[in-house]
């Protein structure tokens, strides 16, 4: 397999890596540069576990091509806190008991943040809408729901 | 114990919370160890077949590869239950499922190890399949465990409790029923995966995702034959379990296997597809119930048959067999029981325990039975259930002792909060509602292997800063075990849950617990936990009553304090204390332990169903049914729960509203499907689980019976609020569109087939009429216990 030269923003951070051509951004992410707060629960993208944002837009890292997130900005479940504060949604979810088994946590944080900068007040049908595509099999997502609701209203800050 | 109290029962965050949020927890294909390899497993592509050949020399010469071992490497059979060891880590000579662990390599990297299995060469001599139950108990068919034909029986069972044949001449009203339960698995989303590293010194540890570290030590001890003192098992942080990791399993023997031959650590993660073949999910069930019953709804007797479709192996299906016919009696007062039970082997993936295990399959035909009784008998499904409650602190006629039991307030709670009887029967057609109740364990009552030993150990350590580690072998697998023990603790030395260090869930460090199944960890754990806190206590209190020369009883631990009662400015801080504490007597490590009093009735089998006290649910749920297109959607669910006491709400209501969402799926369309022995869908795109458009709004009621021996009055939760949700949604759609689906999951194809039968004139039902031909053993005839009176 051949290998390319890549420049990937992940976090705030640039990296150059030279990446197999048929690399997964998945396994870029875990794999390469050791971020392994992105889950994987199939690889092929049915559960959600590996939601992140590139360039904002919630993506499913086990379909994506590292080499197709050249010069893009990557942000995983590392580079959502600021300064060691976490996010009001992470903040949310622990408030909430939204995590049990935390597996599907990251990414189902991801896919709410994308939602919350596109529409800061969603609906309650929005948000389990925009939720959809990530599979949780402990909480039951009520708890979830609940808790994107909360830091959507900003009363966890 | 009584209150109040100042963190239990408080709706506080899980201790690792934050972790869990910020993706920091560290799951166990998260790990890599320097030097490590990856290694992969060759699964056999056949359901049945003698393995007449392998040829692994292609693979061993591809570069990178740094080991191949099959079947002849690690021929030493285990199983989680010590009467039934029947599986090898990679098939010898034989295959009896499709994903079955044939080989395995050890490479490099993945790709290399992926290239590997492709040229591994197996010839296979294919038999003729076993797929079906009717088919198991074909004589004519070949022996999965065996040479001859004949038939595919793994264990039968058959109990009388009562006189049934009497109990039956008495009743005004007998019901014979059958139902049918479809296999389903846990998916949990975190697939599992073990890292196994052999060091230089001989030392073997192994980082897995299992739910059982003590077990699996135990069987990596047996399997590759080194002393258990060289062997570590660690569990790591669980991404979801429900029973699906339960087992020893071949990829942690394989994983380890390979870090012996190559000096290298190994890590094997299972992809998906792996996953549904690895399974031990929930056993398909045929189930025939008979019941008497007087004209007023009291039962005066019950038979119930049950065959469980096993799968391959055994697992835990011994186990599995007789809790199909344990705790129907847990929630109603059945004076005359019969049981009889039959687990056959099929050439499918091994079933096993899932939350429930093998109790959601006869609670969803009892529960369906009676409401079709109550609706004969004029009575409503409220008070047919009400008429035969089980009255706390009663033993029932198969020797099971119940402790707590507000189960009664349990049916009141969600009838009142959903306005069932002005509701039921009165809805609009197409909409419907339904009630269900069930019980389950707080612990299985006896281990797995026999023993004397405690079945939780718990060991509290305090520094001279004050600080307080807590070690306990309990495996958190989300369900939040490793809050709630932090939480007892806390609780007893006056300190807050987050300010603890839990060390859990490691061999070499923490004491035994059992592990995390039958929703023993609260109850067993937290007792532990409870005793070694408790006993960190005393020596504090006594330190400090003897530097301020008042008496024990007079000292008050709270908020980081030891303080004189009602003089709260005395006080010596917690780490003042402490060293007050070690000056006076050394070292401040204390433990506790667990086992459960001896409650197994006098027959063989009593040892499943017994528990040191059972929960309680009752569960409504109200549908919405469209009969032209058969169509099933839960709209409310109301579900109150006998917790016990509730150590923390926040994550009973979790465990409540995640057992909801699993049995909703359960429901309506989770299934194992075959074709021949080969699975339909081993994807998440094909085996549908709900997603958050799926999920219904539920309404959770707790209700605090505060069991005498559970810590602080504690009883489980875990898993025995699933089983009503599942008959409870079946009676509701009864309700709708007066169709009784005798079969679970209900799907549109089965509302649509009794829609179509029901208007040719034939009953509205979809679902099997017969129970198969079995010859069961002789009956085990066992006098009730003396304590059961007679009505």
């Amino acid at each position: 397999m051949t290998a390319q030269a890549l420049t990937i923003r992940v976090n705030d951070k640039t990296h150059r890596v030279l990446a197999e051509v048929n690399r997964t951004l998945l396994e870029l992410l875990r794999e390469d540069l050791g971020m392994t707060g992105t889950k994987h629960g199939c690889q092929l993208g049915e559960c959600g576990a590996c939601t992140v944002l590139v360039d904002g837009n919630p993506v499913l890292a086990c379909l994506v091509l590292a080499v197709q997130v050249e010069e893009r900005t990557v942000i995983t479940i590392e580079g959502l806190s600021t300064n060691g504060t976490p996010h009001r949604l992470q903040a949310a979810f622990a408030d909430a008991g939204a995590a049990q088994c935390g597996y599907c946590t990251p990414g189902m944080i991801l896919s709410a943040a994308a939602l919350l900068d596109e529409e800061p007040q969603p609906s309650p049908e929005r948000i389990q809408e925009a939720l959809a595509g990530n599979l949780c099999r402990c909480t039951g997502y009520n708890k979830i729901l609940e808790a994107v609701g909360v830091a959507a209203s900003g009363s966890a800050d | 114990m009584g209150g109040p109290h100042t963190v239990v029962g408080k709706p506080l965050p899980r201790v690792d919370a934050m972790s869990q949020t910020t993706g920091q927890l560290v799951y166990a294909d998260d790990l890599a160890r320097p030097g490590m390899l990856i290694g992969r497993q060759l699964r056999s592509t056949q359901a049945h077949a003698l393995i007449v050949s392998i040829d692994s020399s292609r693979a061993q010469a591809l570069p990178g590869v740094r080991a191949v071992i099959t079947g002849s490497d690690l021929p030493i059979t285990y199983g989680i239950l010590p009467v039934s060891q029947d599986e090898t880590a990679l098939a010898v000579g034989r295959v009896r499922h499709v994903g079955e662990p044939v080989a395995a390599v050890a490479a490099d990297d993945a790709e290399t190890a992926d290239r590997a299995l492709e040229l591994i060469q197996v010839v296979y001599e294919p038999l003729d399949e076993v797929v079906t139950i009717e088919e198991a108990l074909d004589h004519t068919r070949p022996l999965i465990h065996g040479d001859s034909s004949g038939q595919n029986v793994h264990r039968a069972a058959a109990l009388e409790f009562g006189d049934v044949e009497e109990g039956m001449a008495v009743a005004n009203h007998v019901r014979e029923d059958v139902f049918w339960f479809a296999g389903n698995t846990h998916a949990a989303l975190e697939t599992h995966c073990a890292l196994a590293e052999f060091d230089a010194d001989h030392k073997l540890t192994l980082w897995s995702s299992t739910q059982v570290p003590h077990y699996l030590h135990r069987t990596l001890e047996k399997v590759l034959e080194i002393p258990a003192t060289r062997i570590r098992v660690i569990a790591t942080p669980s991404g979801g379990g429900f029973g699906g990791k339960t087992d020893p399993f071949s990829h942690e023997v394989v994983a380890a296997k390979l870090s012996m031959l190559t000096g290298h650590p190994v890590k094997i993660t299972l992809s998906r597809e792996e996953v549904f073949y690895a399974h031990r999910g929930r056993h398909p069930v045929l189930m025939w119930i008979k019941t008497g019953f007087q004209s007023d709804g009291e039962i005066t007797a019950m038979h119930f048959k049950s065959f469980l479709d096993g799968g391959a192996y055994s697992s835990y299906g011994i186990a599995s067999l007789y809790y199909t016919g344990a705790l129907q009696t847990t929630t109603y007062r059945i004076p005359n029981y019969r049981f009889e039970g039959v687990r056959v082997f099929t050439n499918k993936p091994p079933c096993g325990p899932k939350r429930g295990h093998g109790t959601p399959q006869p609670r969803f035909a009892v529960e369906c039975q009676l409401d079709k009784a109550a609706e004969e008998l004029g009575l409503s499904p409220i008070t047919i259930r009400k008429r035969n409650l089980v009255e706390p602190f009663t033993t029932t006629v198969n020797h099971l002792r119940i402790t707590t039991c507000a189960l009664d307030e349990c049916i009141t709670k969600v009838a009142e909060a959903s306005d069932f009887s002005t509701k039921h029967g009165q809805l609009p057609v197409g909409q419907g509602i339904g009630l269900a109740v069930g019980a389950y364990m707080s612990g299985a009552g006896l281990p797995i292997y026999w023993n004397d030993m405690p079945q939780s150990e718990v060991e509290v350590k305090v520094d001279r800063g004050g600080g307080v580690t807590v070690f306990s072998m309990a495996a958190d697998v989300g369900q939040g075990s490793t809050t709630v023990l932090a939480t007892v603790v806390a609780e007893v030395l006056g300190l807050k849950p987050a300010d603890l260090t839990m060390v859990t869930a490691d061999t070499d460090l923490t004491p035994v617990d059992l592990g995390s199944y039958s929703s023993r960890v609260t109850f067993m754990a937290g007792n532990a936990a409870l005793e070694a806190a408790t006993k960190v206590r005393s020596r504090i209190v006594d330190a400090v009553a003897v530097k301020f020369e008042v008496a024990t009883d007079d000292l008050v631990v709270a908020d980081g304090q030891i303080a004189v009662r009602g003089d709260q400015s005395s006080g010596v801080t917690w780490p003042e204390a402490v060293r007050l504490a070690v000056a006076a007597a050394g070292p401040l490590i204390e433990s506790g332990s667990y086992r459960a009093p001896d409650l197994a009735g006098p027959y063989k089998g009593a040892g499943v169903g017994i528990s040191p006290a059972y929960s309680y649910s009752a569960c409504i749920a109200q549908v919405a049914c469209d009969a032209a297109t058969g169509m099933v959607e839960v709209e409310q669910v109301w579900i109150a729960h006998d917790i016990g006491k509730a150590i923390n709400p926040l994550l009973v209501e979790g465990q409540i509203e995640g057992s909801v969402y699993m049995g909703l799926g359960e429901a309506l369309f989770e299934e194992q499907a075959f074709r021949g022995g080969l699975h339909r869908g081993p994807s998440l795109l094909d085996y549908k689980i709900p997603t958050s458009l799926e999920m219904t709004p539920v309404e959770v009621f707790l209700v605090e019976s505060i069991d005498p021996e559970g810590p602080f009055g504690a009883k489980e939760v875990g898993q025995g609020p699933l089983l009503p949700v599942i008959p409870a949604i079946a009676n509701a759609v009864y309700d709708a569109l007066g169709l009784r689906i005798d079969e679970v999951p209900i799907t549109p194809d089965k509302v649509i087939a009794a829609t179509r039968a029901k208007a040719k004139g034939r009953p509205g039902r979809f679902g099997p009429t017969a129970a198969p031909e079995f010859l069961f053993p002789t009956l085990t005839r066992v006098e009730a216990p003396q304590e059961f009176a007679a009505p």
